[in-house]
């Protein structure tokens, strides 16, 4: 047993703490300690991006960051973007556009997503496909997602104007 | 007015929402019962040997360690195998047999403390010779795993010598992983007498459960396997989930709290089979047309240590080695070697993408040596009337081939963009250009006839609700939205009354795996034939009461009716209850008019075919040996499509897979026989950026199944993953534009960027062209 550190973090706007060895892996701290489990453990070689959350504004595969690089930290995982009942637009748009098959990967996908929009607002279909080449779908051959995507661009886009 | 979620609709997946939110539950979210272990595995670490010694003390000193089990520890026999064949020991005892094989489980409080365990075994080893591919296995003596097939029609080497021409070739086709993003895991509650609940993410629970009950030598009526869903299978958890069950259901009994067991993913892609790799070796004999006169085939498998599904798997290698093309003489032949690797299995396909990719191969090096088209050679040899019997005698009756293609070319433009991309290649530039149009005739039924059969348990409760299960899983295929769709056109209801429950075996028992496309066929029909059993009973009560004939109740969207009376659904449903009806049925379903004699070759192993086309075209950099696919237009048959939105997804998810496999996916063992692409760090999938820049994908409207289908649709999963082959040969022509089109490069596959380079140097080594392509009209 290595030594503990004792660690804070906030995790969809609720602050967390509790002692870890600082060599814990994110992706157990979210999933076994928190019971947060939306991220999903695929490769744990930071390479599928099925635990992808997003830690103090960028996007991170939370299988390759240890709990003490979180620290202080601000994460977000899919449980923090919106519920079943109150869909964020990027969410809505995988459900309706058929951007997901087995789900495995689909929450790894929008929170990758939300950021990729963060950063671009307005991505082609070609931005779109580089900037989620970072996670890896086995289902849907990424059509479907990529519409989503595009989807989710024009309704929140339409939405930021009509509040301008 | 029609109601919301019947039949033919375009309907969102029926877990959308929970999936987008990360609200759906797999197996590693059910959250683990109080006292639960964790299981893992110690690996061989050579590819063949006899074990001189194994010291486990370390291990069971480890911290955190519970119980180390091996194979003296099990209640029943040391073997999973699924196919009676008892070649699949669940741990190797004296001899190893591939590299990364199970030799003992060790559980420990947490999966941590049970992977560094695992790691501390002391193992000696007599290392033995090994063969791990099919050229060492070939040499070795070409030892077989299963019995071979053999199929036959007329009398190949007198048309073979007859023959204008004859091309002898071969064709390399590398395996797959499956990579399913959800991995291997198997959770284990021991329950009462010999009782032991299993959650886990497999294809085939009642598989599972007799192989748990075969280990725990207990009846199968002790084991209930449970499964929601899969975070992907593709046939990767068809049987191989079959180990791993076993191993948390034992320790689970042994210590009597529950047991997880969860692969890391390197260990999941060493230790699990894949599709197989296969050399073919065929001789074509053909007209000046280019007509297909005799085909003489050897389709070589590497099948790993054990059985497992290799003969099934090989035998439908042959089934589709035909394609979509009538060969007059025939003879093919399988070969399911025996190699030092992990057992390969079923993936997406079942062998038959192996032997359709040799008819295509077989068409283009007709092509080339003539100087055509090769899609005028593959028009000349579709199957038609008259020229309509396969290799295992079974005749092609819809022959609608030619309809497809016929469309696809019109849509996808191709005889102008042919034309654009040989006027491109003639000015001779560094990247070069491909055109291709494949396409797909594929076989549905289990070739297994036993398997062809589903069962199904619907409920309606006193408040109008409907309960369905089936013996179908979810693993993202969207087939619980398509029988819930089933079911709600069958009583008239929206899909919204209509919920389906965890896959269960001790809900609908005897179910067969989610395999050969198979899912909706089967558990749609066993659905309704449920349904319609309730219905009866309900319109008997319902008439008799009213004093009118059973043909005067009808299910309609308001409600049902009975004569001119309207009753709401809900409350007609509580007055049957009040009444004593019963409101519960089981459904059965089996495929007819389907028989198999593997003895003789012949039968109609299929019930019907799925159909599709697809037009690729590439760049190459000829200097590198990297690519690009421009564009792919694929028309697809799906028949009367249940849920269209659902079946174009899986078109074009089976289309970027099936790339995957022939451009990137390499699998690549070591001289001392080890898996090194065992991580996608170095086992490439395709991403986002890497499919077809303009990809154009949609379904042949017109098609109707002629067969009294589920609502007259077909089977989905696996024919469009062979669509694939139309980036293979496009990348084949691009870089046989270097010397003229004269000779076909015979790309093997992976067609990785490498290969593709190593093509184009043979070619620019190779004498000058004598000869230029001739175009087509």
């Amino acid at each position: 047993m290595g030594k503990k550190m004792h660690i804070q973090m906030q995790v969809n706007g609720k602050a967390e703490e509790f002692l870890a060895e600082p060599r814990e892996l994110l992706i157990y701290t979210l999933r076994e300690r928190l019971n947060i489990t939306g991220p999903h453990i695929g490769c744990e070689t930071s390479h599928c991006g099925a635990c992808t959350v997003t830690l103090n504004g960028k996007s991170v595969k939370a299988c390759t960051v240890f709990v003490a690089q979180a620290d202080g930290a601000e994460i977000t995982t899919i449980e923090g973007l919106g519920t079943p009942d109150a869909l964020h637009p990027l969410q809505t748009a995988f459900k309706e556009h058929h951007g997901l098959q087995c789900g495995y990967c689909t929450p790894g996908m929008i929170t990758r997503a939300t950021k990729l929009l963060e950063e671009n607002p307005n991505p082609t279909e070609e931005e779109i496909r580089f900037g989620m080449a970072g996670n890896i779908c086995r289902c849907t051959g990424y059509q479907n997602i990529v519409k989503s995507i595009k989807a989710a661009a024009a309704e929140m886009n339409a939405a930021k104007e009509a509040a301008e | 007015m029609s109601i919301k979620g019947g039949v033919h609709q375009d309907l969102i997946h029926d877990s959308a929402a929970k999936h987008v939110s990360g609200r759906a539950e797999y197996t590693d979210d059910i959250l683990e019962p109080v006292g639960t272990l964790h299981a893992y595995l110690g690996f061989s670490t050579v590819a063949h040997g006899r074990i001189t010694s194994i010291d486990l003390s370390a291990v069971r000193a480890a911290p955190g360690v519970v119980e180390v089990i091996t194979a003296d520890d099990l209640p029943g026999e040391n073997d999973v195998s699924a196919n009676g064949m008892h070649d699949e020991p669940l741990f190797a005892t004296d001899e190893v047999l591939f590299w990364g094989q199970p030799l003992f489980a060790v559980v420990a409080e947490t999966r941590d403390a049970a992977r560094r365990a695992a790691a501390l075994a002391e193992v000696s080893y007599d290392t033995l010779p090994h063969a791990t591919d099919i050229a060492a296995s070939r040499a070795a003596g070409a030892p077989l795993v299963t019995p071979p097939l053999t199929l036959k029609r007329g009398a190949v080497k007198p048309a073979m010598a007859a023959a204008p021409h004859r091309i002898k070739g071969q064709m390399e086709i590398g395996g797959q992983d499956h990579f399913y993003l959800e991995g291997q895991l198997s959770l284990a509650i021991p329950g009462e007498d010999e009782d032991v609940r299993i959650f886990c993410s497999t294809q085939h629970p009642t598989e599972v459960q007799h192989v748990v009950a075969h280990a725990l030598g207990v009846p199968a009526h002790s084991v209930t396997v449970t499964v929601r869903r899969m975070g992907g299978g593709f046939g990767g958890k068809e049987t191989q989930m079959n180990a791993f069950a076993v191993i948390a259901a034992v320790a689970a009994k042994r210590l009597n709290r529950p047991v997880k067991l969860r692969l890391d993913r390197d260990d999941d892609m060493s230790s699990t089979g894949k599709r197989h790799d296969f050399l073919a070796e065929y001789e074509v004999g053909f007209d000046d047309e280019g007509r297909i006169l005799a085909v003489d085939g050897d389709f070589f498998a590497r099948c790993g240590f054990c059985s497992d599904l290799s003969g099934p798997v090989t035998d439908r290698a042959l089934f589709h080695a035909d394609n979509a093309y009538f060969y007059p003489d025939v003879e093919l032949r399988s070969h399911p070697l025996m190699t030092h690797t992990v057992s390969n299995t079923a993936f997406r396909g079942f062998g038959g993408p192996q032997g359709l990719i040799v008819a295509e191969r077989i068409v283009e090096e007709i092509a080339y040596h003539l100087g055509r088209d090769a899609l005028e050679v593959r028009r000349a040899n579709f199957y038609g009337p008259g020229r309509d019997l396969t290799p295992y005698h079974q005749q092609v009756t819809d022959n609608i081939m030619a309809e497809v293609v016929d469309e696809l070319v019109a849509t996808s433009n191709y005889a102008a963009r042919r034309q654009a991309v040989l006027d491109w290649n003639a000015k001779g530039g560094i990247i070069r250009k491909g055109i291709a149009l494949t396409p797909v005739k594929f076989g549905i039924s289990f070739t297994a006839t036993w398997f062809n059969q589903a069962g199904a348990l619907v409920h309606v409760y006193s408040d109008g609700s409907i309960q369905v299960n089936h013996g179908g899983t979810e693993m993202g295929q969207g087939l619980h939205t398509k029988v819930a769709q089933v079911v709600a056109e069958a009583f008239q209801v929206d899909i919204d009354r209509v919920k389906i429950t965890a896959t269960t075996t001790d809900k609908v028992p005897n179910t067969s795996a989610t395999a050969a496309s198979s899912g909706t066929d089967l558990n749609g029909m066993a659905a309704l034939n449920a349904c319609e059993a309730i219905k009866a009973r309900l319109a008997a009560w319902a008439a008799d009461k009213a004093g009118l004939p059973a043909e005067a109740v009808v299910f309609g969207t308001e409600g049902v009716s009975v004569g001119d009376k309207v009753t709401d659904w809900a409350k007609f449903i509580g007055a049957a209850y009040m009444d004593r009806v019963q409101l519960s049925a089981t459904g059965f379903y089996k495929t007819p008019e389907i028989h198999w004699n593997r003895d003789t070759g012949q039968g109609r192993p299929f019930y019907y075919f799925a159909y599709g086309a697809s037009v690729s075209e590439v760049s190459v950099d000829t200097l590198t040996g990297e690519y690009r696919v421009e564009r792919t237009d694929i028309l697809h048959d799906v028949g009367k499509s249940l849920n269209p939105a659902i079946d174009l997804g899986q078109v074009e998810g089976a289309f970027v897979q099936g790339m995957g496999w022939l451009t990137t996916e390499e699998l690549w063992w070591d001289d001392k026989g080890r898996l090194r692409t065992h991580a996608p760090s170095t086992y490439k999938i395709p991403v986002a950026s890497d499919i077809p820049r303009e990809f154009n994908v949609k379904l042949a409207s017109w098609s109707e199944n002629r067969e009294p289908t589920i609502k007259r649709s077909k089977a989905v999963g696996e024919p469009p993953f062979m669509l694939a082959v139309s980036v293979l040969e496009a990348l084949n022509m691009a870089v046989a534009s270097l010397d003229g089109y004269a000779n076909c490069p015979k790309l093997d596959t992976p067609a990785t960027p490498e290969r593709v380079l190593m093509a184009c140097e043979a070619l620019r080594s190779a004498p000058a062209p004598a000869k230029v392509l001739e175009i087509g009209e």
